[in-house]
């Protein structure tokens, strides 16, 4: 039998459906116009020259040239170092809070990470810039303090909140039971934690790091501050310039129409290639998390 | 509910209108429009000359586009554009063709270091071998023995074109860092002791130290006088003997006349 609708009940699911529709519309319109903006770039500079060059020099006035390649491994570099330097302490911490940590001692952590992820990433920056930068040029005896080693310094404090509370929930999920089990058998409890916890959580973790990845790869602000903007290949102690700080240092002054903006944009292109690659492998972590 | 929304529109629309209404009712002005076409490093400057002019004259619109110094004489003497603009002195053969200048603006690009720095004063050809790269020691200049860290702006940026057009290191410098905006350039040179880098006059600030260039402080009366040697003109050129419309020939009285000064003080060059 066929349930006659109200109109007002017709009226909020058009306004829910329309506001769905919004999401997708403009996921949709980013795409089409990224892939439109990029392509020209990419076509004229030649995509090999584009991904591999070695060299950005997009205002040379006799020898332009176009090449992301150091961008590109920056971007990697930082992303990894981020993960190297970030997960081991997120992890802990989320074992820490899940597992060890007394109640009220948890209690006053999580509001705290939480914090932490609501700080500005301009702030960050700031910070990087006033307190890291400094102490790593006095400590490294460099010309100046902005290097790859402090953007990875700052990105891996970055995404801490986010493989916190993503571990956090993925260790708590995994049942009581397997831990007492091994807990019978007369493993310690750490050993618990280590051996059966953290293993029947991988998924979760997987997914933290994930999560934390495309953090790292989409910062920019924070990084604009801290990583001295060069377009070196990257070296840990030198200057360089991740693909999201390539387009933001450069967009101001690009004349409209030019090939340098039009790069800009294919940047923007790749950056997102590498995005939704990771925003897959994301979906990928987590739905194994689910299942296993 | 909708009765209570009547008058909030009025309310929105009245304004709008009365200005209309007053626009109309003022003594006609001058009515046109004015093109210019050229350096794109004079974009700040013919912001705010944009920007001040509206308000005197409603009337006439002026359009900026930025092509480049050669581009913009060019567009000029072709009459393309009413008003040329050139951020570099005019050739020899541009002269011949007939283009005419006027000095609107000159930009100084002051050469800043740390206030704990030593160094007060530096050569061209010191300020070549540091931003090249080839000098990478504060000892080798009479400084301390400790790294150089060679702050600039990014690609694009009119200082930093400006900056190495001067020096004559155009495309060849070897910057340790590079920043989006004068204002980080200030504030990281200020913030390291190692640091040199480049701003314009304007931004240059108290918490650095502008080194003296060739023997010559960087400031207004310096720049002004010709005797400080990184600067450049910013000029407006027109074809000689080529009757202006009254409207170009008004902004150009007025960009090159004392009245608007002031702001091009604020866009960052010093008024001629």
């Amino acid at each position: 039998m066929k349930r006659r609708i109200k109109p007002a009940e017709f009226a909020m699911q058009t306004l829910f459906l329309v506001c769905g529709l919004t999401a997708i519309a403009f996921v949709l319109l980013i795409t089409v116009y990224l892939i439109l903006a990029g392509l020209p770039a990419i076509r004229e500079i030649g995509l090999t020259d584009f991904l591999l060059g070695r060299t950005w020099a997009s205002t040379h006035a006799t020898d332009p040239r176009f090449g992301i390649l150091p961008m590109i491994l920056t971007s990697v570099y930082g992303a990894a170092g981020a993960i190297v330097l970030g997960v081991p302490v997120g992890f802990f911490t989320a074992l820490f809070l899940a597992k060890a940590a007394p109640p009220r001692l948890a209690g006053l952590i999580r509001p705290a990470v939480n914090l932490l992820a609501g700080i500005p990433s301009v702030v960050y920056g700031l910070v990087g810039m006033c307190v890291l930068v400094p102490a790593l040029r006095a400590w490294l005896d460099l010309p100046a303090g902005d290097t790859l080693l402090a953007a990875m310094i700052v990105l891996a404090v970055m995404i801490l909140p986010s493989v916190i509370s993503v571990s956090d929930a993925a260790l708590a999920a995994v049942p009581r039971e397997y831990e007492e089990a091994s807990l019978a058998l007369g493993a310690t409890p750490v050993e618990t934690y280590l051996r059966v916890t953290a293993p029947a959580a991988r998924g979760g973790v997987a997914a933290a790091v994930a999560l934390g990845v495309g953090r790292a790869i989409g910062e920019a602000m924070a990084i604009l501050m801290v990583a001295g903007n060069v377009a070196n290949m990257p070296s840990l102690l030198s200057s360089v310039r991740f693909l999201t700080t390539g387009i933001a240092i450069e967009m101001n002054y690009a004349a409209p129409g030019s090939l340098q903006r039009q790069a800009l944009f294919s940047i923007g292109l790749v950056l997102f290639f590498f995005i939704m690659v990771i925003n897959i492998l994301l979906n990928l972590a987590l739905k194994r998390g689910r299942e296993g | 509910m909708k009765k209570r929304f009547f008058p909030l529109l009025a309310i929105l629309l009245i304004p709008p209108l009365l200005a209309a209404c007053g626009a109309r009712a003022m003594p006609p002005g001058l009515v046109g429009t004015v093109n210019t076409d050229g350096s794109t490093s004079m974009a700040d400057v013919m912001a705010v000359l944009q920007e001040t002019f509206r308000e005197r004259e409603p009337g006439v619109t002026v359009n900026y586009s930025g092509t480049g110094s050669g581009a913009g004489v060019e567009a000029a003497l072709a009459g393309r554009a009413d008003i040329g603009l050139s951020s570099r002195p005019l050739k020899e053969s541009e002269l011949a063709k007939g283009a005419a200048a006027r000095t609107v603006a000159l930009d100084g690009v002051a050469v800043i270091v740390h206030p704990s720095n030593p160094v007060s004063g530096l050569s061209l050809a010191q300020l070549r071998e540091i931003f090249t790269g080839q000098v990478d020691n504060w000892s080798a200049l009479g400084g301390p023995d400790a790294p150089i860290a060679v702050y600039g702006r990014e690609a694009g940026s009119g200082t930093r074109g400006a900056f190495e057009e001067l020096l004559d290191v155009t495309d060849q410098c070897a910057y340790t860092n590079e920043y989006g905006s004068s204002g980080d350039v200030v504030g990281n040179v200020s913030g390291n002791p190692n640091a040199i880098g480049y701003t314009s006059l304007a931004s240059a600030g108290e918490t650095v130290s502008a080194v003296a260039v060739e023997g010559t402080a960087c400031t207004e009366e310096t720049v002004r006088s010709g005797a400080y040697p990184i600067q450049r003109p910013f000029l407006l050129v027109t074809r000689e003997g080529a009757a202006l419309s009254p409207a170009a020939q008004a902004f150009l009285d007025y960009a090159c006349g004392g009245e608007a000064g002031p702001y091009i003080a604020r866009a960052g060059a010093v008024a001629p």
